[in-house]
């Protein structure tokens, strides 16, 4: 992992320090609200429905059983006991109080953690796969790439103000569990034809109330030139992205309006400047942070195969991926417990994980953007100890990819900005299909749900996705189809008109029934089966009224 | 013709605590919705809100809600997402304004 340098130690401590200074004087008067509600959010707190909010990054989504035992203490100590993981591979505290937030920020420094850039029109947390270094697929840890991207882009004075909001994304496997599709940048590492590793950038995706998929705009970009690209990227941004509407302010609205080979053209340009001005990363400075980022002393193999009883061939099944290495795997602890809500973890079942990484997982603890924890370096000996532990803790639900493993944002339960709920959607909808044999029956499918257009669920990318809206003062769902978030990526579209809320889970119902009616056989996913019919029968089984009169 | 007015009230978030809380005919601000001043109408909403916007050190986000009388003649709020921040949560009962009446 890598380990804060004195420069991080002392910018983090003194923006602590800075902000409860600034606490302070907006306690006693000295700041109104229009002048401290920038400085929170540039801290990352939020006000929201109930309570404040404070969003801590996870920078590429990789924990260690000491910060995420912190992140336990902080949860019981300030909030009430648990913390909600994110699609931005953030961690959110629901209940916060105002006086309270600098000893958080305190309290995560020690570990090194912050909250900052987690709002705000800046450069966000970098997200990347939650299976980097550990992944069979992969052809290279892309965190090394994320924390070059973290220092760079951490005030970065050019671009603290930009447009709009700012996401890049990263992988490093041909399998893309990022979505780096529809961020504004993504990063997919590839190799050249001398087999050098590279990448290919993509910009300009986005979900959202304009959902767009990211335009490959560098097919191969060698590793030394990443810096020098990614600021002309943020310079072209910076300079031309529109900054008189709110809604076209991102850089997907300027990709699509200047055209791709214009925008192309134009990275180049500011490419070729800056490469001659720029000095080249120092490469002990690299080798440090790719050596931060080395693999742990695995252990040898060990010839011992663990007994399987049907429930941990179960969780193995569906929760257990392949490892670099075979006698490793990477175990998804699922946060999606049939009736829970999507992403919170309390505080002892973060210890627990945190327990679990110490133990057997070689101290690493993932968070993905599908809002599970991972342990992504467990010894397949140790399987059955880790299952039965994460079982007593609630934490072993064998769901991982199936129906219930759904997306959720806060939605109106907690966000500011939602027009509809979300979390009880996703829970009815997986009380509706609780059986885990009905589940793996149905087979892989991702349902997301987003409470507002601002799409935090990633609706747009979900098989099915749901859309919570406002419909003349009544909560209305909008479905879509056919999205997928993958490297096959695409836009989910819309069904048709919207559901009430209590008739989105038999909507999915028959949607569902309609897969399994028209599959070709069990191993043609929801998708596939999509792919291949198209939105007809689905659209049947969804307006079955409307269907009826169309055959009249 | 002008749309019927509908009854409003003056709500918004505590600076320390973060919670919801409601303006009151007796001035204060109140976490009871029950203690929520009505304006029922025009002016009097527009007199409410700057009332209730003396309180910058104490109250942020303030702003105007529709509400309604329930049965006990006490406001309620029309829309569901007032609803919603009178209660808290629906995923955790025992948090939020709600928990108080477990």
């Amino acid at each position: 992992m890598y380990r804060y340098d004195d420069f991080d130690r002392d910018y983090v401590a003194a923006r602590t320090a800075e902000f409860r200074e600034q606490v302070e004087r907006r306690i006693s008067g000295g700041l109104t609200e229009d002048e401290f509600k920038p400085l929170r959010l540039m801290n990352g707190l939020y006000l929201q429905l109930h309570a404040y909010m404070l969003r801590v990054a996870i920078p590429y989504g990789t924990l260690n059983a000491r910060k995420l035992r912190q992140l336990a203490m902080i949860a019981e100590r300030w909030d009430k006991g648990y913390g909600h993981f994110t699609t931005r591979q953030n961690v959110q505290f629901n209940w916060p109080r105002l006086r309270d937030v600098p000893d958080m920020l305190e309290a995560l420094a020690e570990v090194e953690m912050h909250a900052i850039q987690t709002s705000g029109n800046c450069i966000r947390n970098v997200t990347a796969d939650h299976f980097a270094g550990a992944a069979a697929d992969e052809i290279e840890d892309p965190r090394p790439t994320a924390e070059i991207i973290r220092q760079w882009s951490t005030d970065h004075p050019e671009f603290t103000w930009l447009p709009r909001k700012f996401k890049v994304a990263i992988t490093g496997s041909p399998n893309d569990r990022a979505v780096t599709k529809a961020h504004d940048i993504g990063l997919r590492m590839v190799r050249d034809d001398n087999g050098d590793p590279g990448y290919e950038v993509i910009v300009g995706g986005g979900l959202g109330r304009t959902p767009m998929l990211g335009k490959t705009v560098r097919a191969f970009l060698p590793k030394a030139d990443l810096l020098p690209y990614l600021e002309a990227i943020l310079q072209v941004y910076n300079l031309s992205g529109r900054r008189d509407n709110k809604y076209k302010a991102r850089i997907k609205i300027l990709v699509h309006e200047t055209g791709e080979d214009e925008i192309r053209a134009r990275i180049e340009a500011a490419f070729a400047e800056n490469k001659a001005r720029l000095r080249p990363l120092d490469p002990a400075l690299v080798a440090a942070i790719e050596a931060a980022f080395a693999p742990p002393a695995f252990e040898p193999p060990i010839d011992a195969a663990p007994a399987l009883t049907p429930a941990l061939r179960a969780f193995i099944d569906t929760n257990v991926a392949p490892h670099r290495l075979a006698h490793y795997a990477i175990v998804t602890v699922s946060l999606k417990p049939i009736g829970g809500t999507p992403g919170d973890a309390t505080a002892d079942q973060m210890r627990v994980v945190a327990d679990l990484a110490e133990q057997f997982g070689h101290d690493d603890v993932r968070v993905s953007h599908e809002q599970n924890l991972i342990l992504p370096h467990i010894p397949r000996r140790r399987l059955p100890e880790v299952y039965a532990r994460l079982k007593a803790a609630g934490l072993a639900t064998a769901n991982v990819g199936l129906i219930s493993d759904i997306i959720a944002c806060p939605g109106m339960d907690y966000c500011a900005l939602a027009t509809a709920r979300s979390i009880p959607v996703a829970q009815e909808i997986a009380e509706a299909f609780a059986d885990l044999d009905r589940q793996r029956d149905i087979g892989p499918l991702k349902i997301k749900i987003s409470g507002c257009i601002n799409a935090c669920g990633h609706h747009h990318v979900g098989h099915i996705g749901i859309l919570g809206l406002d419909r003349a003062g009544v909560e209305n769902y909008q479905i879509t189809l056919g999205g997928d978030g993958s490297e096959t990526a695409s836009i989910g579209e819309r069904a048709g008109p919207g559901f009430a809320y209590d008739e989105i889970v038999p909507a999915v119902e028959r949607l569902i029934e309609a897969y399994l009616d028209q599959r070709l056989e069990p191993g043609e996913s929801f998708l596939a089966a999509y792919r291949r019919l198209g939105p007809a029968p689905f659209k049947a089984a969804l307006y079955p009224a409307e269907a009826r009169s169309d055959a009249a | 013709m002008a749309r019927k007015f509908h009854p409003q009230m003056a709500t918004g978030n505590d600076l320390l605590e973060g919670d919801v809380v409601y303006f009151t005919s007796a001035g204060e601000w109140s976490r009871a919705i029950g203690d929520a001043a009505l304006a029922v109408n025009p002016e009097a909403a527009a007199d409410l809100l700057a009332r209730a916007s003396a309180f910058p050190n104490q109250v942020v986000g303030v702003y105007l809600v529709e509400a309604d009388l329930d049965d006990c003649g006490r406001a309620a709020p029309a829309h569901f997402r007032e609803v919603f921040r009178t209660r808290g949560p629906s995923n955790y009962p025992q948090h939020g304004r709600q928990a108080e009446r477990l």
